[in-house]
């Protein structure tokens, strides 16, 4: 499935093409056509002040997003009634993914601190508890290692929660749980248990929370055999997500972002799901593969703008799959632009983009020009002080520079 | 301490082996019999913020074979699997169980199979108690196809979904939060049916216990914990790990039962009675009195810790083979021949077993890469060019 959805603002990419986004969203998964129909694909873009650009290929100015935290809706009052779809934010996009899993299938519950009364601190369950029930919206003391681990208990059986993590970082303390129960009973026992469970939650660098509460557990849960991770970065696909992440057989984890949740679009009213393994194609280009996840994806789509102004034409990817990659998409794009950047927030060492910097290399060796460059945040705890929490994650100076060094 | 208890019970237990209600002399046949008997247990229960079960427990002909037999069974089977180790056969982590089979055995006979049980690495027995077949057992510790896992788990990983056993657990006290799980899951689904979380002495001092615990009372969730205590972690006496040994009492608002584990009637009454309460009121603990004789595992000799004395004095004295063996004799339910009959049969199945487990291949290098993923939407992964296949998700 395609998204060219450019986030905040009404602005909905369409084609007039059949193998494009809409078609492929449905629920079950079309086969992966080939992206180089792209390039001579006319694309309808219709912006948010109602004008409708065919074949836009000329000008490329697609709606970019000004900064990582948007919270002003802009231009509603234009766009609610024509289009087809519902405008939301992000949080409001999970909220709707999980309550439609909970009343397709009865064995879906969730557990966490604060999900059932208080309606979740970022509100992701608001309003569950008073329709399913205290059952099948469970508030749990502070203990992360047992609830987890009755969540992974529970599945066993056959139900299917969905475990929340205040924030991440408290996931630490369930690591035995999540490393060793959830990713390898399916394993262990020869395949007699399946874990369907969702684990999710808030992590990422946020507005000066301190150290314990930016972290980015991506980079420690990736080494764990038998799960899966994904993370969201868009209304469209946060609520695609979280619905395959239900769905799935496998344990799977959903990595939200603490400054995303207010991120406002317009998303389809039908029934639809993202493919869990997929990335998702946020700008195409020629000269170089912008590889990025989550928060990032919006200081790339930021500094993208300001290399287009000065002549680049970046191709930006939202691998959106963090374990396992999505390489077919990310070696098509490799093949095309020859040069590689990986922009993340996780730190340096050991990070997601080190291991995609050895897979890219691994496999598409012979297709770079250049050595592939990883923008990664610094290996420091976070500091509290804005200035240098700043400076601690990647901004989109610093990408800007390194296409720029990347394309010479 | 400990060694203090164990003389002092076995001056009481002499006594209530003379049966209570008088048993006919005569020779019935002993298989399907099940002309009730009432056996006295070997100490009275004690009990923490509940009420103790009564000392009587009801029996039959039948169900004391059965024990035998299963107890006999499960001996012959630890102890083989000690020899399969020394030929190195069986490799990594081996925890033998012999000593406590009275826990798995009187489980059993208090529960269904629609009940769940969970424990931690010493499996073997729970494992055989809930249905597997010895050819399961030693074909999976010698890692061959075979196995209830396919050879993939080993000795800590063993599982039977279809009689609701959920393992095999390698790190110590990890599963009890699952086994709460379990218990939340049943609630759920309002199946009037409980789970047993199994957990040992050296795990009892784990948080994820207590939290699990506290979960379970607040959510009234039909969870059982019991309390394995040997007395040992691994080589930790429980009076050095444990600033209370009393393993029953530390619920604190849970109510908690001790048991005598080596008298399988007393763990079947106290399993019996811990099914009503859990569906009634919520968890509680038992405490299985118990005892290993081989060490923690098959790489700890068991006697840089506790004296060879304190080893043979417990295997003479509640040994719950022995226990079982005096009932029947006692009863007249069998002869000593009978007996003895039925503990060459379960050596030659054993045996058996084992010469089948050896013929059982060893798992296809294809196997490395099966059931890391469950087959979910259907999808398939494919190489970097799309043209092979590198992992299905199977």
């Amino acid at each position: 499935m395609a998204a060219i959805f450019q986030g905040v603002g009404a602005a909905a990419a369409l084609s007039s093409l059949p193998s494009n986004s809409f078609d492929s969203n449905k629920s079950v998964f079309s086969p992966r056509r080939s992206f180089s129909v792209r390039k001579g694909a006319s694309f309808a873009v219709v912006r948010s002040d109602g004008t409708v650009n065919l074949n836009p290929k000329g000008r490329r100015t697609q709606q970019l997003i000004p900064n990582a935290v948007a919270t002003k809706a802009d231009s509603a009052a234009a766009s609610s009634s024509s289009k087809p779809g519902h405008e939301l934010l992000l949080f409001e996009a999970l909220l709707e993914g999980l309550e439609e899993e909970m009343e397709r299938d009865p064995r879906v519950c969730v557990m966490g601190e604060d999900v059932g009364h208080y309606g979740g601190s970022y509100k992701v369950t608001k309003g569950l508890a008073k329709k399913f029930g205290d059952l099948r919206v469970l508030d749990t003391p502070i203990a992360e290692n047992s609830f987890t681990g009755m969540g992974i208990g529970a599945a066993m059986t056959g139900l299917r929660p969905v475990v929340e993590g205040m924030n991440m970082g408290f996931l630490l303390l369930a690591f035995n749980q999540i490393s060793n129960n959830c990713g390898m009973l399916h394993y262990t026992s020869g395949g007699q248990f399946t874990i369907p469970i969702v684990i999710r939650g808030p992590g990422g660098v946020g507005r000066q929370l301190g150290a314990e509460h930016s972290q980015r557990l991506e980079s420690y849960f990736q080494s764990i055999p038998g799960i899966q991770m994904v993370a969201c970065s868009t209304p469209y696909n946060a609520k695609g997500l979280m619905k395959a992440a239900i769905r799935s057989e496998n344990p799977v984890i959903l990595f939200e972002h603490v400054l995303l949740y207010n991120l406002k679009e317009r998303i389809p009213d039908e029934d639809y799901i993202c493919n869990l393994e997929e990335a998702e194609m946020v700008r195409p280009g020629e000269h170089v593969t912008i590889l990025t996840y989550s928060r990032m994806r919006y200081h790339v789509m930021q500094a993208a703008k300001t290399l287009v102004n000065k002549g680049y034409d970046p191709e930006v990817i939202d691998i959106r799959s963090l374990k396992p990659f999505d390489l077919y998409t990310i070696g098509n794009s490799v093949k095309k632009t020859h040069r590689v950047l990986i922009v993340e927030e996780c730190m340096r060492t050991g990070g997601i983009g080190a291991s995609l910097t050895a897979a890219i290399t691994e496999n598409f060796n012979d297709y770079l020009d250049a050595p592939i460059v990883c923008l990664s945040s610094q290996d420091v705890p976070t500091p509290y002080a804005g200035t240098l929490e700043e400076v601690t994650v990647v901004q989109p100076a610093q990408i800007v520079t390194a296409v720029e060094q990347l394309c010479q | 301490m400990a060694l203090s208890y164990l003389r002092s019970s076995s001056s009481r237990s002499a006594n209530f082996l003379k049966p209570l209600s008088s048993a006919a002399s005569l020779r019935r046949p002993i298989s399907t019999d099940t002309t009730p008997i009432t056996v006295e247990t070997s100490v009275p229960f004690t009990s923490h913020q509940c009420e103790a079960p009564s000392r009587s427990v009801e029996t039959n002909p039948s169900e004391l074979l059965t024990f035998f037999r299963d107890m006999a069974l499960m001996r012959r089977m630890e102890i083989a699997a000690d020899s399969l180790y020394k030929a190195k056969l069986i490799r990594g982590f081996c925890h033998l169980y012999d000593g406590q089979e009275a826990v798995a055995v009187g489980m059993e006979a208090a529960i269904t199979k629609k009940d769940c049980i969970i424990t931690a690495y010493r499996d073997h027995c729970i494992f055989i108690g809930r249905g597997g077949t010895l050819l399961e057992v030693f074909a999976e510790l010698m890692g061959r196809q075979a196995g209830c896992s396919k050879g993939k788990g080993g000795s800590m990983h063993f599982y039977k979904k279809d009689s609701n056993f959920y393992g095999g657990h390698g790190i110590v006290g990890a599963q009890v939060p699952l086994g709460c799980g379990l218990a939340f899951a049943q609630k759920y689904s309002k199946d009037e049916t409980v789970t047993f979380a199994l957990y040992g002495d050296g795990a009892a001092n784990q948080g994820q216990l207590f939290e699990a615990l506290n979960i379970s009372a607040l959510w009234d969730l039909p969870a059982i914990l019991v309390c394995e205590n040997n007395h040992y972690g691994m080589g930790t006496a429980e009076w050095r790990a444990a600033k209370s040994p009393a393993y029953y009492k530390r619920g604190d608002y849970v109510p908690g039962l001790k048991v005598d584990g080596m008298d399988a009637l007393a763990v079947k009454q106290a399993c019996k009675f811990a099914k009503e309460h859990a569906l009634k009121n919520g968890p509680i603990i038992l405490e299985m009195d118990t005892y290993r004789y081989h060490g923690h595992s098959m790489s700890d000799p068991g006697s840089t810790y506790r004296t060879r004395d304190e080893i043979s004095g417990v295997r003479q004295e509640r040994d719950p083979i022995e226990r079982v063996r005096k009932l029947i004799l006692s009863h007249d339910l069998a002869t000593e021949k009978e007996l003895k009959d039925i503990e060459k049969e379960v050596r030659k199945e054993v045996d058996d077993a084992i010469a089948q487990a050896k013929e059982s291949p060893m798992p296809e290098p294809s196997e490395l890469f099966s059931n890391v993923y469950a087959k979910s939407l259907g999808v398939e992964s494919f190489g970097a060019d799309r043209k092979e296949v590198r992992a299905t998700l199977a």
